[in-house]
């Protein structure tokens, strides 16, 4: 497996700013790391929502399902340890404060204890294999490159992150209303896009095959620089891609991304969305009206080009070009996930409220709710945080030293929303299946 | 199942379904010549859906093509013998499929296919039997339930090219799990977790419960082999078995053989001579932007292991371009490893073996990608383009768009071949390496002959 997400190194490190002698100095490094470790990282919220209540006192719990789940660190060095797992919440803080970690990978709960694994190896029977792991997607906006003009890379701002809006509401939508979960964690990345966990006992139970069912259902783009287009729509939109267009993209289309990134402002932007059309006939009337001058009316040029175009198209004297209306809102618009992240059950995916090396800034969780609020450049850095500490004064409460820094209102909405809900119902579920087999045991004896 | 050197067959099977399930081996003795023969008769119709498969036939065509193969292959003079010889044959490949998971992978794939379209071909008596014998998940959906979600089912329909429905038209209600192909087309309406299943995509459920038993199966076969059947069976069955698979996949092409090692240096000359346009647009792609995803480092890298380039050229080949890119050191944290991966000097330790065709087609190549196979991933006229730089004439060019358009893409890169080649290629291309192999093998000829 490559970790192509881990870039981890150092060298343009950001110097301290210039003129804030007293202040923490800006970036990251290893000794902050180990203050955040230390003071604010909520490992015990990490432990319980890994433990999916099998740390209580009900009978049905299962005592070693946390300790089969694996992490990994990857350490300021670049040392890569895999298959890390731990048997209790002191035991995995311990770890993390001692190993100080740049980054936290989390990989699927296994048959048997994966730091044991070589040991189960010997018999023979390959019993070492993922039984239960989230369902996760990754969302990148360098994916988005080709159609983004503000940034590209690894840069995101907030001309493109909407982007990333726009992902969240599509695909958080459709596995609640469509494949019914409820148990749903969006978080920022810590740099360049968004991390999505599902976490229904039914989720974390799905095979690969029903996980790459679940991507494909999702996944509209089809070809790549080679063919010709991004998006291939065949005939009327499926409900779930007809809820997506006109309750999401179509009006952050229009609204936002078309003038924002300036989608038709020049010949060769335009020739882009021109070449997705392939009626001449449509293009080439266009290209006419478009060349050589711009728009003398008051409207943006972006949108009034737009407008243009919709109306050949859906006037349309042939039959269908409306659905290239569609395409091209789905090419600019619709969410872009890394599909092998999904598709397989042992992929490894970092830890929310880490830290990103390269940003300093925390992944902290996204609600998807209000996702427009979240403003990237806003997140908490590491030195901001520890700036905080600094000024916050001492002798406070010790368990909840986090709750006087910009990072309580995450570790605030992770537990009310997420983790409290999520708990509730693993606790239910437990009691449910457990009273199931209890009555079917009784009714074994009864007879 | 009892195997017995000459003597008739005993008869003592209950099985009366056309359709058999193969839940259990059945309990009935076999002749050995019988055992063979009837496991190579099925290998032919399993192999002759793969290939079907990756021609990228449709579903009418598949149809057709296990039809003819069934008949043409799995009928028996005697018609009592007809159904024996269906449970026999699956039950012999079993034990021949269950060794290493790219063969149950293989199997499982192929034996789901057949079913999938024996059950299509099959009497709608047929299909109910079918349906009884399985457990299946589902209710169908009260007339009532019906109205309310009418005009969502009917969006679906119309998505994917199908008439609107009447109003009495059956649907199953099944946890979406249960149809995952179904899922993956988006050619179901799901709600709140549950997919509306039509009467006539029944098959999907009916083929994704077969699997997940047969796949259960595969697993447990090959502990029993591996645990006793081997062991007992080493100087009867054993051998039977063990050449039954290599007889007829060929060659996997984890070993080069034939031209022993290639050296970094060589790399740029035989790939204008003798790769197929597949690795040859990677390794320009390669060499033109000093990066390639995943799919690509994989593809690439394990053909490149297939042609007889060593780990350690490997690795100093892929850091020369990588390191342009994301410098020397980041290569060797995050790239070196996957390379040395490849040629199982780290995590499984399994030698992997390169990409097939077949392997190669199946793949869905996304943004930024460059594997998967020209023919079939390339539009119309970035393939046209690829052909010409690779010195394609035009009239070659136009008989390799024609099996395109027919999705024929062995075909096309065969034409390919023979026209880079200016030779005949009959027995086709079934493997990026053999392509390698068989360029090689003509132009030393053409070396030779000069010389």
């Amino acid at each position: 497996m490559t970790i192509e997400e881990a870039e981890n190194g150092r060298d343009d490190m950001l110097i301290d700013g210039p003129d804030r002698a007293n202040s923490i100095p800006d970036g990251f490094n290893a000794n902050y790391l180990k203050v955040y470790y230390g003071r604010l990282f909520p490992h015990f919220d990490i432990f319980k929502w890994m433990c999916y209540g099998n740390d209580g006192k009900h009978p049905a719990c299962d005592k070693s399902y946390f300790g089969r789940r694996e992490f990994s660190f990857t350490l300021d060095n670049d040392i890569y340890l895999r298959f890390q797992s731990f048997n209790s919440a002191s035991e995995l803080e311990s770890s993390i404060r001692e190993k100080c970690p740049f980054k936290i990978d989390i990989g699927p709960v296994y048959s048997v204890d994966p730091a044991k694994r070589h040991a189960y190896a010997q018999g023979g029977d390959n019993v070492f294999a993922p039984v239960e792991r989230e369902l996760v997607f990754d969302i990148d906006i360098t994916d988005y490159d080709d159609v983004r003009y503000c940034c590209s890379g690894a840069d995101v701002c907030l001309e493109c992150w909407p982007l990333m809006t726009v992902a969240i509401k599509v695909i958080d939508t459709a596995l609640r209303d469509d494949f019914g979960f409820n148990h749903i964690l969006w978080v920022y990345s810590g740099r360049r896009g968004v991390h999505c966990w599902v976490c229904d006992g039914k989720a974390r139970r799905l095979t690969n095959e029903q996980r790459g069912a679940i991507a494909d259902y999702f996944r509209v783009y089809k070809g790549n620089e080679n063919s010709n287009k991004k998006v291939s729509l065949t005939g009327p939109l499926h409900p779930f891609l007809a809820r997506s267009y006109t309750e999401v993209l179509m009006a952050f289309f229009e609204g936002n991304l078309l003038s924002s990134q300036n989608i038709l402002s020049t010949e060769e932007r335009y020739e882009k969305i021109l070449s997705m059309i392939p009626d001449e006939s449509v293009t080439s009337e266009l290209r006419g009206k478009w060349q050589g001058r711009s728009s003398n009316s008051k409207e943006d040029i972006n949108v009034h080009r737009w407008g243009q175009l919709k109306h050949m198209l859906q006037s349309g004297k042939q039959k269908g070009q409306g659905l290239r209306v569609h395409e091209i809102v789905f090419t600019f618009t619709y969410p872009r996930l890394d599909m092998e992240v999904s598709k397989h059950m042992n992929h490894l995916l970092k830890a929310p409220f880490c830290v990103h090396p390269k940003t300093g800034r925390v992944c902290i969780p996204i609600d998807p709710e209000n996702c427009e609020e979240f403003d990237p450049t806003a997140v908490p850095t590491l030195s901001e945080l520890l700036q905080e500490l600094n000024t916050g004064g001492i002798g406070a409460d010790v368990d909840d030293e986090w709750d006087k820094t910009s990072l309580g209102k995450s570790v605030r909405f992770f537990r009310s929303s997420f983790l409290q809900p999520l708990l509730k119902s693993c606790k239910e579920e437990m009691e449910t299946s457990y009273n199931a087999k209890l009555q079917q045991t009784k009714n074994n004896l009864s007879w | 199942m009892e195997f017995v050197r000459t003597q008739r067959v005993r008869i003592q099977t209950d099985a009366v379904s056309t359709l058999p399930l193969y839940r259990s081996a059945p309990s009935l003795e076999v002749r050995l010549e019988d055992f063979e023969l009837y496991a190579m008769d099925r290998l032919r119709v399993l192999k002759g859906i793969s290939d079907g498969l990756s021609r990228g036939k449709k579903p009418e065509e598949m149809k057709k093509l296990v039809d003819n193969l069934w008949k043409a292959n799995m009928s028996h003079p005697d018609s009592s013998e007809v159904i024996n010889k269906d449970i026999i044959s699956h039950f012999v490949l079993r034990l021949v499929y269950c060794r290493t998971e790219d063969l149950r992978k293989w199997f499982l794939s192929m034996e789901t296919a057949l079913f999938r379209y024996r059950f299509l071909l099959g009497s709608s008596e047929d299909k109910r039997a079918s349906m009884a014998e399985f457990d299946l998940p589902c209710k169908a959906v009260s007339s009532a339930e019906f109205e309310n979600v009418r005009d969502k089912l009917n969006q679906v329909a119309r998505s994917i090219g199908l008439p609107i429905l009447t109003a009495d038209a059956i649907f199953y209600k099944v946890p979406f799990e249960e149809v995952p192909e179904l899922i993956a087309g988006r050619r179901v309406y799901i709600h709140k977790g549950y997919a509306y299943v039509a009467m006539h995509q029944v098959v999907s459920l009916v083929v994704t419960q077969f699997r997940s038993i047969l796949s259960k199966a595969l697993i447990l076969t090959n502990r029993k082999w591996t645990s006793t059947i081997r062991e007992q069976e080493k100087d009867r069955l054993t051998p039977i078995v063990e050449a039954l698979c290599t007889s007829y996949l060929g060659p996997d092409y984890s070993q080069p053989k034939e031209f022993g090692e290639i050296s970094v240096k060589d790399l740029d000359q035989i790939s204008k001579s003798s790769f197929p346009l597949c690795m040859r647009h990677l390794f320009d792609k390669l060499r033109e932007d000093h990066h390639l995803k995943h799919g690509g480092r994989m593809q690439l890298g394990l053909f490149l292991k297939g042609v007889g380039l060593k780990l350690e050229d490997a690795l100093a080949f892929w850091k020369a371009e990588f390191s342009q890119k994301v410098g020397a050191e980041r290569f060797d944290k995050e790239y070196a490893y996957s390379i040395r991966h490849n040629y199982g000097r780290e995590g499984k330790r399994t030698d992997y073996t390169p990409y097939s065709c077949q392997k190669i087609i199946s793949l869905t190549p996304g943004v930024g990608d460059h594997h998967g196979c020209p023919y079939r991933h390339f539009s119309d006229e970035n393939l046209r383009a690829a052909l010409d730089r690779m010195g394609v004439g035009s009239r070659a060019v136009e008989d390799v768009m024609d099996k395109v358009r027919n999705r024929h893409y062995q075909l096309a890169c065969t034409s390919t071949f023979e026209a880079v080649h200016n030779s005949q290629c009959d027995a086709g291309i079934n493997h990026p390496n053999q392509y390698f192999s068989d360029s090689q093998k003509i132009l030393q000829s053409k070396n030779n002959a000069a010389a």
